[in-house]
């Protein structure tokens, strides 16, 4: 469970060590030992015990069993971390999800979050699908979409499962463009949607014919000028971009601001190459230059692709996918191949935008969780104190807080990208179950807020928490794998 | 009426000082805040103040239990409960150490820590000391409530990785000079201490403190060391430390008297060491020793070994005699214990105990026809509450009532002060005598401690002599003083 590990040292020698100078203790349980020590001089640091799986005995026990299974568990999850870390994510094209995402054909809708049927859907899912139905021309209007939707005429299937990933609620269709970005290290791919914007997007639920408009103007223009620029600029590598993001403030979630700003420079001479008319030029490079989370939807495409070629690797504890589809929690492990672990969406906790509260919220939705997975949004807040305020969790201090929380229940530091303000540590990446079971520390995620009504769109942001549910769920299942019953 | 917080940890130590504030509030019948594992919500079912909701709460939950008057009161209570939990969590983060919520993250802002010391609830400590010390820390275990099982499989797995495996039920340590946990500020010195008892080890380095003398380390190994189960482990692991450590001249032993296995074990140990060895086996008859180890039957009587001459009892006033027995009311066992040994060496028949030493018989409560030395740090009488020398309310609420009965002779009482206790002992005995008036009942004290610790030795001293209370110059030395009292 450690990397520490001290020398072996013959019976008496790490005793007179210990005799040798002014211990250096770590206090476990009451804190005013550590405070009259820390009084002393004497270095010390707390930890602020809870009984480990929040007091439930039977994983407590799990826990102890797996214990013996630590090498096998170690060896396995370095690997799935090593293909975690070792991505090379590449943005390197825009196409209609249906030409490059094998089986989205007609009358098949993917959205965001684990399996969900259409009666279980919350307002702004099924209220997206609605208007996906009438962008591809499915049904003439919302009124006879919605029967159709009800009436079992479309398939729904989680973006998950077709190697895509998408905000909120995540509508993707086979007329929508996708960005592909390609993993080179392993060869996969992994597609998102375009950022539709701030506002009354479908993301968000949102409907309505100007929602609809947009999207033919993504699927007809936008998209495949982005396309051209991103082959004319051979691509954009994104593990650089991601670093200097870090950097300028983003955690790649909740702010983007840099990140967009970072592609906008690097493709907008690409763009001035294949977009001959000028005003159609302005428009797009206008579309970017005012949509702050313009890079979150590439972002999620990247953590995807970064994501995948760590599953399925037996005897590894590490998460793989973390989504939501507004009414379930759905988490993956490496080891346990394509079982999602699900449980009730919880709701997140934040600030609302002015005539909002948290009774116009709908329940933590979209895939957009992928970003922790891979180490950043929340997990990666001490980079961005700005996001803190905003999302109402306090002061600058706490973003320290979080990201240091976050890498309690980690299995690594990611040397690529690091936060300034934590002396250049790695984000915290790789989120190990039994960690999340044992501490109770439940991963963060930087979140929007959507109306709970479909078509109002966003209404606040926040954090919101995985539920410890899905991770219990997830060390049993684990277990079973090694042959370790509960 | 009961509130349930849901996923709220903290120690109990912390909560009952905040369940002692609330019950000080008008109106409050009784309060208590713990969290709810089973076994605290019997506890708090048994006394009555668990209801529906708080009977729901899990072992992650924090329960609030009130009974008032009036709902204004509770309510007042409940306030003041949220306002001191909250109070808490700020006074921590002032105190500017780093807080984590794992041994794993800790030693990853601390790599190269190498003692732990665990104070978690009895059933979770033993899992907590096997992680640490299979990541190499020595652990002091202060919880208590770990089973003689585990006690030893943790004590070989230490020595099998040539680690100090201190407690359970260990509050007491000096490590290179550093006091941790339940532990006086004394002078760096030659004299090396294992320890069963940490008052016992507190009495020894404060007395040897106060007459010059100094301490190489301290090493506690838990009150069941020396039992035949688990066969004196730690001591022997510590002695062999202390014996090869250039620091340490002589070396005192100090538990209450082992299984005759042990004592075996151990008189066979010390006869071997090359430097002199001092057994202090509270009660133990005399044995045959080396010329080399000696046998001391009380603490003071083991100061008197080490220093080589008698401890000083001048200034001590001559008591009249009196009708009625002696209660004592000791926050430490060990000193418990010492006081009876020395009321039975004057030759004071009908001495009993709730902890008696060989020779002494059984009682619960300091009450009846003898002579009742009471160790209220015993199970019984803290069970959901802290340690009389963290918090000695309880010792003060008996202190009235024996001064109050006609059959009390004298009184004994321990302070024992330093790292860990409470922070002013004499204080809280000084206004409970005022609350009293005057009584021509004599308390006889001692205190337990330096003048370099937090609570400062001759400060205590002072207050508890304005207040008229008898301050001897060791517990023992406050035994023999109230041993005067009742000498026929």
């Amino acid at each position: 469970m450690s990397n520490h590990q001290s020398p072996e040292q013959p019976s008496l020698s790490a005793i007179q060590q210990l005799l040798s100078a002014t211990p250096r203790v770590i206090n476990i349980g009451l804190s005013s030992f550590a405070q009259e020590m820390a009084a002393q001089q004497i270095s010390v640091v707390q930890v602020d015990w809870r009984p480990p799986a929040g007091g439930q005995r039977q994983l407590a026990e799990l826990l102890a069993r797996l214990a013996a299974y630590e090498t096998q568990i170690a060896e396995a999850n370095a690997q799935a971390l090593k293909r975690m870390l070792d991505a090379a994510p590449v943005l390197v094209d825009v196409q209609p999800a249906g030409q490059v995402i094998p089986g989205l054909g007609e009358r098949v809708i993917l959205h965001a979050g684990p399996p969900i049927t259409w009666d279980r859907m919350c307002g702004p899912m099924q209220g997206a699908v609605a208007g996906a139905i009438v962008f591809e021309g499915w049904a003439p209007d919302l009124a006879a979409a919605t029967k159709l939707a009800a009436n079992g005429g479309v398939a729904f299937h989680p973006n998950h499962h077709f190697d895509a990933v998408g905000p909120m609620t995540g509508m993707t269709t086979r007329s929508m463009p996708v960005m592909i970005v390609e993993n080179r290290t392993f060869g996969n791919r992994a597609f998102c949607m375009i950022n539709e914007g701030l506002g009354k997007v479908m993301r968000f639920g949102a409907n309505d014919a100007e929602v609809v408009d947009r999207l033919h103007w993504l699927a007809d223009s936008f998209g495949p000028a982005l396309g051209a620029a991103l082959r004319a600029a051979g691509g954009l590598d994104l593990i650089p971009l991601i670093s200097r993001g870090l950097a300028m403030g983003d955690e790649m979630h909740q702010r983007n601001v840099a990140c967009s700003a970072l592609v906008l420079r690097a493709l907008a001479p690409h763009f001035a190459r294949v977009v001959s008319d000028g005003e159609a030029l302005a428009k797009m490079l206008a579309f970017i230059a005012g949509n702050e989370q313009f890079f979150l939807n590439i972002g999620m495409a990247m953590g995807k692709s970064i994501a995948d070629p760590a599953r399925g690797i037996a005897g590894s504890t590490m998460v793989t996918a973390m989504c939501r589809n507004g009414t379930d929690f759905g988490v993956r492990l490496s080891g346990t191949g394509d079982v999602w672990f699900t449980a009730p969406v919880e709701m997140p906790q934040g600030l609302y935008f002015p005539g909002y509260t948290e009774a116009d919220a709908n329940p933590d939705m979209g895939d957009s969780a992928i970003m922790e997975t891979i180490g950043v949004g929340a997990f990666a807040m001490a980079a961005a104190p700005a996001v803190v305020g905003f999302i109402g969790a306090g002061g600058a201090s706490d973003a320290l807080g979080f990201t240091r929380a976050m890498s309690e229940i980690t299995l690594a530091r990611n040397p690529k990208w690091t936060i300034p303000a934590l002396d250049f540590e790695g984000v915290p990446t790789g989120i190990d179950v039994r960690r999340v079971v044992e501490t109770g520390i439940q991963p963060a995620i930087n979140t929007g807020i959507a109306h709970r009504q479909p078509g109002v769109g966003q209404v606040g942001a926040g954090v919101s928490r995985a539920p410890l549910a899905c991770f219990e769920q997830g060390l049993k299942a684990f277990a079973l794998t090694l042959g370790v019953q509960s | 009426m009961n509130r349930v917080r849901r996923g709220f940890y903290a120690d109990s130590v912390a909560l009952m000082r905040i369940s002692r504030a609330l019950n000080a509030i008008d109106g409050v019948l009784e309060a208590s805040l713990m969290i709810g594992t089973p076994s605290n919500r019997a506890l708090l079912e048994g006394s009555g103040l668990l209801d529906v909701e708080g009977a729901k709460a899990q072992a992650d939950d924090l329960i609030i239990a009130i009974r008032a008057v009036d709902t204004v009161s509770a309510t007042a209570a409940l306030s003041e409960s949220e306002a001191r939990l909250s109070g808490g969590a700020q006074a921590s983060a002032d105190a500017g150490m780093t807080t984590v919520r794992s041994m794993r993250a800790a030693l990853e802002i601390m790599p190269d820590a190498n003692l732990a010391v665990i104070s978690v609830p009895g059933e979770f400590a033993a899992a907590e000391a096997r992680a640490a010390l299979a990541r190499g820390l020595h652990v002091m275990m202060f919880s208590d409530n770990v089973t003689v099982e585990d006690e030893i499989a943790l004590k070989q797995f230490a020595i099998s990785r040539g680690l100090l495996m201190m407690g359970p039920d260990c509050g007491t340590a000096l490590i290179a000079g550093a006091p941790v946990a339940f532990a006086n500020v004394v002078p760096r010195g030659d004299v090396g201490l294992i320890a069963a008892s940490g008052t016992g080890l507190q009495e020894v380095s404060t007395l040897l403190a106060r007459n010059g003398r100094g301490v190489s380390h301290g090493i506690g190994v838990g009150g069941r060391d020396l039992k035949e189960a688990v066969g004196g482990l730690m001591t022997m692991a510590a002695f062999d430390a202390l014996e090869a450590d250039p620091a340490t001249r002589h070396i005192v032993i100090i538990s209450k008297p082992p299984a005759a296995a042990v004592t075996a074990r151990i008189v066979a140990r010390a006869s071997a060491c090359k430097k002199p060895v001092t057994l202090c086996l509270l009660g133990a008859p005399s044995m045959q020793l080396p010329k080399h180890v000696t046998h001391a039957a009380t603490l003071s009587a083991a100061v008197q070994v080490v220093l080589g001459r008698a401890l000083d009892d001048a200034g001590a006033p001559a008591l009249a005699t009196r009708s009625g027995w002696l209660r004592g009311l000791f926050c430490g066992g060990t000193l418990c214990s010492e006081a009876q040994i020395v009321l039975a060496e004057l030759g004071l028949a009908d001495v009993q105990s709730n902890v008696p030493v060989p020779g002494a018989s059984h009682v619960d409560r300091p009450q009846g026809a003898a002579h009742t030395m009471i160790d209220l740090g015993d199970d019984d009488y803290t069970r959901g509450r802290p340690h009389p020398m963290i918090e000695p309310d309880l010792r003060n609420e008996l202190l009235l009532q024996v001064l109050a009965a006609a059959d009390t002779a004298a009184v004994m009482i321990d302070l024992v002060i330093g790292y860990g206790a409470h922070a002013d002992p004499a204080g809280l005995i000084v206004n409970a005598l005022r609350s009293v008036g005057s009584s021509d009942v004599p308390i006889i004290a001692s205190v337990t401690g330096t003048d370099a610790d937090p609570q400062n030795f001759r400060v205590q001293v002072e207050r508890l002599r304005a207040a008229g209370v008898i301050v001897a110059g060791s517990n023992a030395q406050a035994a023999r003083l109230a041993a005067q009292c009742v000498r026929l």
